[in-house]
């Protein structure tokens, strides 16, 4: 067999039946051996390399398993580098395969030649120079086996185009195994439900490593064992159905105003595969002080990395949970949980945005009414997302797929047609903004050439609303180069590229114009016009605590 | 040795790129090296890195469980340098006429140096040691106008029974 030819095998052989990628010089063999696979593995073609990172990444994310893009040297290969530190920032198990120029020709700029093991070094949990024919099959194998066990992650494989021609035997292997880390002591174990016994007022803080793990169901029942209320970081908001009484929603920067309230009142936060992460915390001495934190997460390496952890217990989230269960008994605290209801019902946590004009929190309030239950949220970055987060009740795992970690605007195009594709296609929804959807819309065409079943709903602002909502707070009103002033015409734009295109300027409008596009299977954009200036609030300004929260006027 | 300076041992596949993974994390999250040996050892697939570092015991702790997240590293060690020998190897070129040289030579003789080199106009001098040793060599000499210098940062090895062992190899 030849090398291209094991790659395909092998890639069959690990369970994989869909690439996302382009072709290109120095991987020509690679789509040669791929077309004669057809249709054991179905390749989608992009438009650009990084929209098929981005795919890859949704597909990974939508279904838990591992998402596989090619790209071809140099550029291609470069192209790559955002999409994989997307899926390296959120923990997403992704496995890329580039081609390169022959051995001989490395280190001599040749045509296409970049050094893309040494540039993605610092962005996947690791990557390989594959020199050696004989080892082609195993590397592939091994890089299947990093993206998966432990904390999921990218992992690169950069292939010399002589070594996808070079002939070698190739035996079939088992399929990687996943190692979830679940040997936690006892005594850890022990130690830290007699923490929570204790506590007068424990909070469950939730994160991506809960979905990684789809622990959920364990987080509801020790939730109600313990009357602890729920807050969630993005990451983890798909984790519990969003409709339980004591989910309180997302907490950190922009979080409801419930769940930051009651974490800042807790004594024990039991927090749970989360990182800690900068926009989650804000001030990190205030958000320590007087509360003791049990930090669970399957990596060692973040416990104390953001956060002294009073106690901390290494494993995967379900086993852990599982363990903590086992060892604790019903414990009851009517008072906290009078605390948790009356914050939750209270006015500052039940603020709406007027409806006299077609508003951000109507949009995801009623495209969450009108959907069905397993519907793929998707989103790019900025204020939509924060509103995405913020309005829309969940419900089941893995149907909301948002760049956290590297808040990568144009994520979202990308991430719609590989999520869609990993869930047989099932309806998508992309929130995006006017900035954002500029960055990528060009994959647009790509869902058309799939047919996928995907609405984009675009929050059309005028405006870099993120940026613009920090100039006005922090910069005194100088809204530099946050203007758009584009002439874009969405609904025409649609059409160009083979799609559907609606426009909305109301309430009324939206409702209506969502209804006629859920009744298509194609994709459709929807021109939601919006106020310019909009807020995201509650906000905690970076650095920020409890006590400086900006919540919204009663509009 | 400074009190917030500290030792660490790593096993790891000697690999391409395996030193540029392990120097990039360092400055990737803000750790500081203030010296690195690396060699292969008996077995050709397996190299031992010492490293020397300094900080608080959040970052040194930190440190270690970034290493150890590291495909090629295989054993991470925080040292016990009081269970250790650690060592150090140094060149220098110091000036030297024919009438400074028997002062050298009796300096090079007292720190338990070998002169290696020799030309009309200089010395060259090999000295091993712990670091602390070599810097008061190096202190000594610098009078006499050191012509150039090299050090090959520091290399440790437990005690006894204090051995690194590869688990997974």
């Amino acid at each position: 067999m030849n090398g291209a030819e094991i790659i395909v095998n092998t890639l069959i052989e690990q369970g994989v039946d869909c690439v996302f990628g382009y072709p290109g010089g120095y991987v020509i063999k690679i789509y040669d051996e791929l077309y004669k696979a057809s249709p054991k593995i179905k390749h989608y073609l992009s438009c650009h390399e990084q929209g098929a990172t981005h795919a890859a990444d949704g597909y990974a994310r939508a279904t838990g398993k591992t998402g596989v893009v090619i790209a071809t040297s140099g550029p291609g290969a470069t192209n790559l580098v955002t999409g994989i530190a997307t899926a390296y920032l959120d923990s997403t198990p992704l496995v890329a395969i580039t081609g390169n120029v022959a051995i001989p020709q490395i280190g001599r700029d040749s045509f296409q030649e970049v050094d893309i093991f040494g540039v993605t070094m610092p962005i996947t949990k690791h990557n390989f120079l594959v020199k050696d024919i004989s080892k082609l099959a195993d590397t592939l194998r091994t890089a299947f086996q990093i993206a998966n066990e432990g904390r999921p992650g990218p992992v690169l494989i950069d292939i010399p185009k002589d070594i996808q021609t070079m002939e070698y035997d190739f035996e079939e292997k088992a399929k990687y195994t996943t190692d979830r880390n679940t040997e936690v002591s006892d005594t850890a174990i022990a130690n830290a439900a007699e923490i929570i016994k204790h506590a007068k007022k424990p909070f469950l803080y939730i994160g991506g490593g809960v979905v990684a793990s789809d622990a959920g169901k364990e987080i509801m029942e020790f939730a109600e064992m313990i009357d602890a209320p729920i807050g969630s970081t993005m990451m983890g908001l798909t984790s519990v159905p969003n409709t339980l009484p004591h989910f309180l929603g997302m907490t950190g920067m922009h979080g409801r105003f419930a769940a930051t309230k009651m974490m800042y009142a807790a004594d024990v936060i039991v927090a749970i595969g989360v990182r800690f992460s900068d926009r989650a915390t804000g001030n990190i001495e205030a958000y320590t002080r007087g509360r003791k934190i049990i930090h669970i997460d399957i990596d060692p390496a973040e416990v104390g990395k953001n956060i002294q952890a009073y106690a901390s217990l290494i494993g995967d989230v379900k086993s852990v949970m599982k363990k903590l269960i086992a060892v604790t008994a019903k414990q009851s605290r009517p008072e906290w949980v009078k605390e948790v209801a009356d914050i939750k019902a209270s006015k500052h946590n039940n603020i709406k945005m007027s409806d006299a004009r077609l508003n951000p929190q109507y949009i995801i309030e009623e495209v969450n009414r009108q959907v069905a239950d397993d519907t793929l949220i998707v989103t790019d970055v900025g204020q939509h997302q924060m509103w995405a987060s913020q309005y829309y009740n969940f419900s089941k795992p893995r149907t909301f797929l948002t760049s956290g970690g590297l808040g990568t605007m144009g994520f979202g195009m990308g991430a719609s047609i590989g999520g869609c594709i990993g869930a047989d296609r099932r309806r998508t929804v992309l929130f995006t903004g006017d900035g954002s959807f500029h960055m990528n819309f060009n994959e647009m065409a790509t869902a058309v050439s799939n047919e996928l079943p995907i609405i984009v709903v675009v929050f059309n602002n005028n405006v870099l609303g993120m940026v613009r909502q920090w100039q006005t707070l922090f910069y005194e009103k100088r809204y530099s180069n946050t203007t758009l002033n584009r002439k874009t015409n969405f609904v025409d734009l649609a059409k160009a590229l083979g799609a559907e295109g609606f426009r909305a300027n109301s309430c009324e409008e939206f409702k209506e114009v969502f209804e006629k596009a859920l009744a298509l299977s194609t994709p459709v954009i929807i021109d939601a016009a919006i106020y310019n200036d909009e807020t995201v609030l509650p906000m905690i300004a970076p650095g920020g605590t409890v006590e400086d929260i900006i919540i919204r006027g009663e509009d | 040795m400074n009190q917030d300076t500290f030792v660490i041992s790593a096993i790891v596949s000697n690999e391409a790129g395996t030193l540029t993974r392990v120097s990039g994390l360092f400055s990737r999250r803000g750790f500081n090296i203030s010296s690195l040996s690396v060699g292969e050892t008996e077995d050709p697939h397996i190299s031992r890195i010492t490293l020397t570092s300094s900080g608080d015991a959040n970052m040194r702790e930190q440190i270690i469980k970034q290493l150890n997240k590291l495909h090629d590293v295989k054993v991470v060690e925080l040292m016990d340098t009081s269970k250790t020998v650690l060592r150090e190897l140094l060149l220098v070129k110091v000036q030297a006429d024919a009438k400074r040289r028997s002062e050298i030579y009796e300096a090079a003789s007292v720190f338990r140096a070998k002169v290696v080199d020799l030309s009309p106009s200089s010395l060259t001098i090999e000295i091993t040691g712990e670091s602390s040793k070599l810097d008061a060599f190096i202190e000594y000499i610098h009078p006499f106008g050191i012509t150039e210098l090299s050090r090959t940062g520091l290399t440790a090895m437990g005690r006894g029974d204090y051995i690194l062992k590869n688990q997974t190899i």
